[in-house]
């Protein structure tokens, strides 16, 4: 209770959470609408202070191949774009998976496909929960849906890189990264020396001296090898499956009916909950946090024998394959979506579950 | 207590700082908000709008259909937003700018002749505060104190020694609706 209480914006946050928990090192490239990312790092110079090293790369391609350098010599480094910088990226996402380096990207979503919109999307989900990049692998994917869980999720996506040696991804969107609300920041850690990335990272790049040679690559041409390497890997990503899913639900006690939303899209669907009790309509929300590993068991557990399942995102429908295949096609799904920019408000989701099937 | 309000008018006229110290006066109150600007397609004809939350409770959705007051600026801004107060709701608008008139009768629809005041106070960067004056007296959801306190922590330190203007332009603004 003793940390003030502040007031700023989702991109703020991530900028100030980042210094907070000993980051060291950004690097990144100014896009609409995540740019405060970039400003408030740069005009808070922490280089001055923690001595996190900041840094305006020539493009997005660069950036997150300094973030593979960086996360190689086991330093905790980020990055982060919107939409169609994430895209320039994924070649070095994929490298960093295959090279088993933690890292954390974020992506302040915009409204595509293409070039698009500097308004909010979420239609970055299957990019960011099926691969993105070339290759069988997975990042960690954690969506906030407040200003608060921006800044909290810094740490927990650094967390989870280095527990499981995989890269995590924010997954917010125009209106988290844009909107002011109050947070807490958490506290200040320092960044770690040298001799603790030495015993923490056994794998990194810290120099041989008193140990054998370390090798960071992504490369494997002996194919068995490969396969071998690629076991490992899903067996980390099982891992990951069993331990880590995050959801949050809201009114599903006595639910008929359930909408299934994340990130700006389940505050807006809570306030369409809250519409639909008032109405006498018993409605539940259920809000995967993590979109990788998905809460598919909590999904059918939650859900089972009810009326039906609204899936409602800014998008054309993408987490809902998602949700059919937790609930097996065994109850009713419909999809909500706006595209292109246009955030709906509540009352249009709440029209959405009446016409589909509250009748 | 929970009021939803949308501030709209154009570019440049401090829209989305006045909601910025509206919010900052709501935090200092101690009370939950919420705060976001613009972002439907309407901003691409220069105009710019945001929506400020201020509640005793969690704020679920920041984006919301029908508001609790809107402070409209601009005709667009009141072409667009008149049918989204809420039946029994507050309307403040400047007639400087408006050709045709809000014409609902379930609401409270207040002219505050703003730009006139600002122009009179030799003060044009106070225009939004006179506004937010005129809103504070209609419907005082935080107080003046911490409006000052709120102003404190929106703008930078260079810009501190404003905020006597600021609070004269507020002062203005509550004298000229009764």
């Amino acid at each position: 209770m003793n940390e003030e209480v502040r007031l700023m914006k989702g991109n703020e946050a991530i900028a100030h959470a980042a210094i907070r928990y000993g980051c060291d090192g950004y690097f990144g490239y100014p896009i609409t609408p995540q740019s405060e990312v970039l400003e408030t790092l740069e005009a808070e110079m922490p280089w001055e202070t923690t001595g996190m090293v900041v840094l305006q790369a020539e493009s997005e391609v660069a950036s997150i191949n300094m973030v593979y350098g960086g996360a190689a010599t086991g330093k905790a480094v980020m990055t982060s774009s919107s939409s169609p910088g994430i895209s320039l990226m994924q070649e070095g996402i994929s490298y960093l998976a295959a090279s088993e380096l933690p890292a954390l990207i974020v992506n302040v979503q915009r409204g595509g496909p293409g070039l698009g919109t500097i308004h909010p999307g979420q239609s970055d989900y299957f990019q960011s929960t099926k691969g993105g990049g070339h290759g069988d692998y997975h990042l960690i994917v954690l969506a906030p849906s407040s200003v608060q869980e921006m800044a909290d999720f810094v740490a927990l996506g650094f967390d989870l890189a280095f527990k499981y040696r995989t890269p995590s991804l924010i997954l917010s969107d125009g209106v988290i990264g844009q909107m002011m609300e109050k947070v807490v920041l958490p506290p200040f850690r320092p960044r770690r020396t040298e001799e603790e990335i030495r015993q923490q990272c056994p794998w990194a790049l810290t120099g041989k001296k008193g140990r054998g040679r370390n090798v960071v690559t992504s490369l494997e041409l002996d194919s068995a090898i490969m396969e071998k390497n690629n076991e490992r890997f899903q067996r980390t990503y099982r891992e990951i499956e069993k331990n880590e899913v995050r959801y949050e639900t809201h009114h599903t006690d006595d639910a008929e009916y359930f909408i299934v939303a994340f990130g700006s899209m389940a505050r807006i669907c809570l306030k369409a909950v809250e519409e639909a009790r008032a109405e006498g309509i018993r409605v539940g929300l259920i809000r995967p946090i993590t979109l990788w590993p998905f809460p598919y068991d909590e999904i059918l557990r939650i859900t089972e024998g009810s009326k039906g399942i609204l899936v409602a995102e800014l998008n054309a429908g993408q987490m809902i394959e998602d949700v059919r295949l937790a609930v097996h096609d065994q109850v009713p799904t419909a999809h909500f979506g706006r595209m292109g920019g246009i955030v709906p408000n509540p009352l249009e989701v709440l029209e959405a579950l009446k016409t589909n099937f509250v009748k | 207590m929970k009021e939803e309000i949308i501030i709209a008018g154009f570019g440049g006229q401090g829209v989305l700082s006045m909601g910025k110290i509206l919010a900052y006066a709501g935090l200092m109150n101690d009370l939950e908000v919420s705060w976001i600007p613009s972002y439907g397609p309407e901003q691409r004809g220069g105009t710019a709008n945001v929506t400020v939350i201020i509640s005793d409770k969690a704020i679920s959705s920041p984006i919301v259909d029908l508001y609790d007051t809107a402070v409209i600026l601009n005709q667009q801004s009141l072409d667009k937003f008149e049918s989204h107060v809420k039946p029994g709701g507050l309307l403040i608008y400047d007639p400087y700018s408006i050709q045709r008139k809000p014409t609902r009768t379930d609401i409270n629809i207040v002219p505050v002749d703003a730009m006139d005041a600002t122009i009179a106070l030799g003060n044009a960067k106070g225009y939004n505060m006179i506004l937010l004056g005129a809103l504070l007296k209609l419907k005082p959801i935080v107080t003046i104190d911490n409006v000052l306190k709120g102003l404190k922590k929106a703008l930078p330190e260079r810009h501190h020694h404003l905020i006597p203007a600021n609070e004269e332009a507020i002062r203005t603004g509550m004298g000229l609706v009764k």
